[in-house]
């Protein structure tokens, strides 16, 4: 397998940075997945999509614009209608998948490396996410697991949220490092610290 | 400016695209009706009210979206997929006669 390097190796410094005096309120971590997928359904396919998904990644996408579930490994979630962002800690996922979801259910496109993961973390990361982001990140409007497809100035990005204050957010790899800058300087004013 | 997308909900109108009025009736593309052309590219209703408008959520789901705005008030009295729409490209070609 190629080796992969992160957009984000010149800038992400590890440790406690901004304002931390008072405690560290926000945790930012590039989670490099092995596997990043998007699955699409034909019309009138989607069921089948997401049976498929279930036999692969043993996880059961539940019904509903944006829907997802995550076990800590592998997670899954809607992002339009009909598609699915699927993501692996292992590599490889593309070609399980690809004797799966045939021709007549759908498509597979693998962008693992096209896409940068990074996880926000901590009591202040809905806050911080709302200055960034036009949608609700309230637990009641975005539960665990779901996804939601927004942008931040032109930087699209896909957000899921994989705990109660945890969100997972996928951006185009070109983005990445001036995406991962801006919230560094978002979160400066909480205390963050870098994994 | 909200636009309520079916898929992701309410979202501020920077996350959309405007493309173009949802009355145009495009001819078939090897059509020679002039007039039918010249109502396609030209003709709009300009409506003082609701209006018939096609929005693609480029910034989300990216689904395009047949929205109803009112041109005063900028108030959205529909959304829906454009897809399946009956008022489709596919019809009016198969209706069109050259
Ligand atoms: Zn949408």
């Amino acid at each position: 397998m190629v080796e992969r390097q992160s957009p984000l190796e010149p800038v992400l410094h590890p440790g406690s940075h901004g304002n931390f005096e008072h405690g560290v309120e926000i945790i930012l971590s590039e989670t490099r997945p092995g596997s990043i997928l998007q699955l699409a359904a034909w019309p009138g396919e989607e069921k089948t999509l997401m049976a498929g998904i279930h036999a692969v990644t043993g996880l059961a996408l539940p019904d509903g614009a944006g829907g997802g579930v995550t076990d800590g490994v592998r997670s899954v979630f809607g992002f339009a209608p009909g598609k699915f962002t699927v993501v692996d800690e292992a590599e490889g996922l593309a070609s399980t998948f690809a004797s799966v979801v045939t021709s007549a259910i759908g498509t597979v496109t693998d962008l693992s490396h096209g896409r940068t993961a990074i996880r926000i973390a901590g009591p202040k990361a809905e806050w911080v996410l709302a200055k960034f982001f036009a949608i609700d990140f309230a637990l009641p409007a975005f539960p665990i697991g779901a996804g939601r497809s927004t942008m931040h100035h032109d930087v699209f990005a896909q957000i899921q949220r994989t705990g109660a204050d945890q969100f997972d957010i996928y951006v185009f790899r070109s983005f990445a490092r001036s995406f991962w800058k801006a919230l560094c300087h978002a979160s400066e004013e909480v205390g963050f610290e870098v994994q | 400016m909200l636009i309520t997308c079916p898929y992701c909900g309410p979202r501020d109108v920077i996350e959309f695209t405007y493309q173009g009025d949802g009355n145009r009736q495009r001819p078939q593309p090897a059509s020679q009706n002039l007039d039918a052309w010249n109502a396609y590219v030209y003709d709009r209703l300009n409506p003082a009210g609701d209006h018939n408008e096609i929005w693609q959520h480029s910034g989300g789901c990216r689904a395009h979206l047949r929205v109803v705005r009112n041109t005063l008030t900028h108030e959205i009295s529909s959304t829906a997929f454009a897809r399946g729409d009956h008022n489709s490209v596919a019809r009016h070609r198969a209706e069109d006669k050259p």
